[in-house]
């Protein structure tokens, strides 16, 4: 069909407006790649956008990787993440499927319990004397325990577990498989989207995290990468790391910027592949809705 | 099987419901429990309402709900509707891939980025007004800036994720209806006007009433991150003031009280927020 001149003069704005917002959302990490790697005097004379960096060392990232800090907050998260992640997922389906089947007594009532908890809770302080009552406080359970369920997201693994045709629990029964074998046995191996979308929803949650270790967390060993990350960002310590009196307040900048970059990386080259899976979560939960 | 999960809910989200009590409290004694506190009614409240504080509380944590309503809510709507109007299909995955990248960078890194560009010597700000001849300044030390740098930065890192829930409601409407309004002669405008906003109102309306419920709730982590002494004139809010008072100063009972005041009003937001939307157009949470 021909366009009037209207329709394409609109698909032009359009295609620009768009192109501006890509750059937009692009420029900042480019600035803080090509910052990371250019060399502190020139830029700082320079004072340039930094479209192409400005000389070139890489002495900023050495001093970050020479930072035992980073190895150690690398590690912890990692365990926060897999330990983490993976109590979510046992009780977030433990719940998703003992509340979607119809035959429990009860269930309206807990269901209605559970998702008062979504609109209103204890709040900060009361929470936190609890988790200290409780003897969890600068211990790795502080932050996996108290958030193994995440309310929304089991709204999201219940609705999808009703999909699940209901003879083929009950043929399961008949055959004499208790409901764990069949939660385990049956009703995961079917749901491998939904738990693929779970997963990585907590996992990117315990990443990025970061009150919780700071409320609940006390020794350094346990910290992690993001406590570290506030305290070279944000709470500029950068001296600590060697960035000392000799080589100037420039390459400290400079060392903000590599620590960035070496944070957000990993995480930066994952998610195009992963992306399809967020995606798909966010549609099952607009479904529910 | 719900064993494991019944105790979870009662210890770890009714289980400092009851710790609420303590905001009736004089004061929250560690050994004995909340039960043996002194009940002291509502005096706790009513230190907070004749508080210095009070008024700049709220009135920041309100500002700044407000703006992020009237700024950033809309922000993911537009560009849902912005890239309906593609019809290439690389380019709109290119701009929807790039324009959720923000989202995967944390809140620490966002503002470790503000705080990086508003350097005053080279951070990229500052080498923007330079560009204009204007003098540099200390963005996060600003007062009057907190507002904009905070909002700004949300719709930076969350518009583009947002979006992704209005683009399942905009594939959702049924293609025929365009079709035939196309024969009816209806322009781009026309069926925008017509067709599509009416076809995602209904999420629209979801969505804002899930805002609404956490009107009081500006972001914490973010919030406390980005804000520096000279600020807290604007960057203040609620839960930052509760942060500071109890953790920090050991105002147990104190701020409970102020949580508790704050949940209360956020959990009347999202009631009346859900009626009205139920009488006017049957859309509702519940």
């Amino acid at each position: 069909m021909k366009q009037s001149i209207g329709e394409r003069l609109f698909d032009v704005f359009n295609s620009l407006l768009l192109l501006l917002i890509m750059v937009l959302c692009l420029y900042p990490m480019l600035y803080v790649f090509n910052s990371s790697i250019s060399d502190p005097d020139q830029m700082l004379r320079s004072r340039s956008l930094m479209l192409i960096p400005e000389g070139f060392q890489l002495g900023a990232y050495k001093s970050v990787f020479q930072d035992t800090r980073i190895y150690t907050g690398y590690m912890n998260t990692l365990f926060y993440v897999v330990v983490g992640t993976a109590i979510n997922l046992l009780m977030t389906s433990l719940a998703a499927y003992g509340l979607s089947r119809g035959d429990l007594m009860g269930r309206k009532t807990l269901m209605k319990l559970i998702t008062f908890t979504m609109f209103f809770g204890g709040g900060m302080i009361p929470t936190f004397l609890l988790i200290q009552n409780l003897g969890m406080v600068d211990t790795r359970f502080a932050l996996i325990i108290p958030g193994a369920i995440s309310t929304f997201y089991f709204l999201i693994m219940k609705t999808n577990f009703e999909g699940i045709p209901i003879s083929l629990i009950e043929s399961a029964k008949l055959d004499g498989a208790n409901d764990f074998l069949i939660l385990f046995r049956i009703v995961l191996p079917l749901s491998k989207p939904i738990l693929a979308v779970m997963m990585l929803y907590y996992a990117v949650d315990h990443w990025n995290d970061y009150v919780g270790p700071m409320l609940y967390l006390r020794s350094q060993e346990l910290y992690p990468i993001q406590i570290i990350m506030r305290d070279i960002l944000i709470s500029s310590s950068t001296e600590a790391m060697g960035a000392g009196a000799d080589t100037g307040f420039a390459i400290g900048e400079n060392i903000k910027y590599a620590t960035i970059i070496i944070s957000t990386l990993p995480i930066m080259l994952v998610y195009p592949f992963i992306q399809r899976y967020f995606v798909q979560g966010a549609l099952i939960g607009a479904v529910k809705q | 099987m719900l064993v494991p999960v019944v105790a979870y809910y009662l210890i770890f989200s009714y289980g400092p419901m009851y710790g609420l009590l303590m905001a009736f409290q004089e004061s929250y004694n560690p050994i004995k429990g909340i039960l043996a506190g002194e009940w002291v009614g509502f005096d706790n409240f009513t230190m907070f309402f004749e508080s210095y504080y009070f008024w700049r509380l709220i009135k920041n944590t309100l500002i700044l709900s407000f703006y992020s309503i009237v700024f950033g809510f809309p922000a993911p709507i537009l560009l849902a509707l912005l890239l309906n109007e593609v019809r290439k299909k690389w380019f709109r995955g290119a701009v929807q891939t790039i324009s959720y990248m923000p989202h995967f960078i944390s809140v620490v890194v966002v503002v470790g980025m503000l705080k990086t560009f508003s350097s005053l010597d080279g951070g990229l700000f500052n080498v923007i007004r330079d560009f204009f001849d204007l003098q540099p300044i200390m963005f996060l030390a600003e007062k009057d800036m907190f507002r904009p740098m905070y909002i700004l930065s949300n719709i930076w890192q969350g518009a583009g994720w947002a979006s992704i829930i209005f683009l399942a409601a905009l594939s959702g409407i049924d293609p025929q209806l365009y079709e035939a309004s196309k024969i009816d002669g209806a322009g781009r405008w026309r069926q925008l006007l017509h067709i599509t906003l009416p076809g995602i109102m209904p999420t629209i309306v979801i969505m804002l009433i899930l805002r609404m419920g956490a009107v009081m709730n500006a972001d914490f982590q973010k919030i406390l991150l980005m804000q520096t002494a000279p600020t807290y004139e604007t960057s203040d809010v609620i839960s930052t003031f509760v942060y500071r008072s109890g953790i920090l100063e050991g105002n147990y009972t104190y701020s409970t009280a102020i949580g508790l005041f704050n949940g209360v009003i956020n959990f009347a937001l999202l009631i009346i927020a859900n009626a009205i939307s139920r009488k006017l157009n049957s859309t509702s949470l519940w």
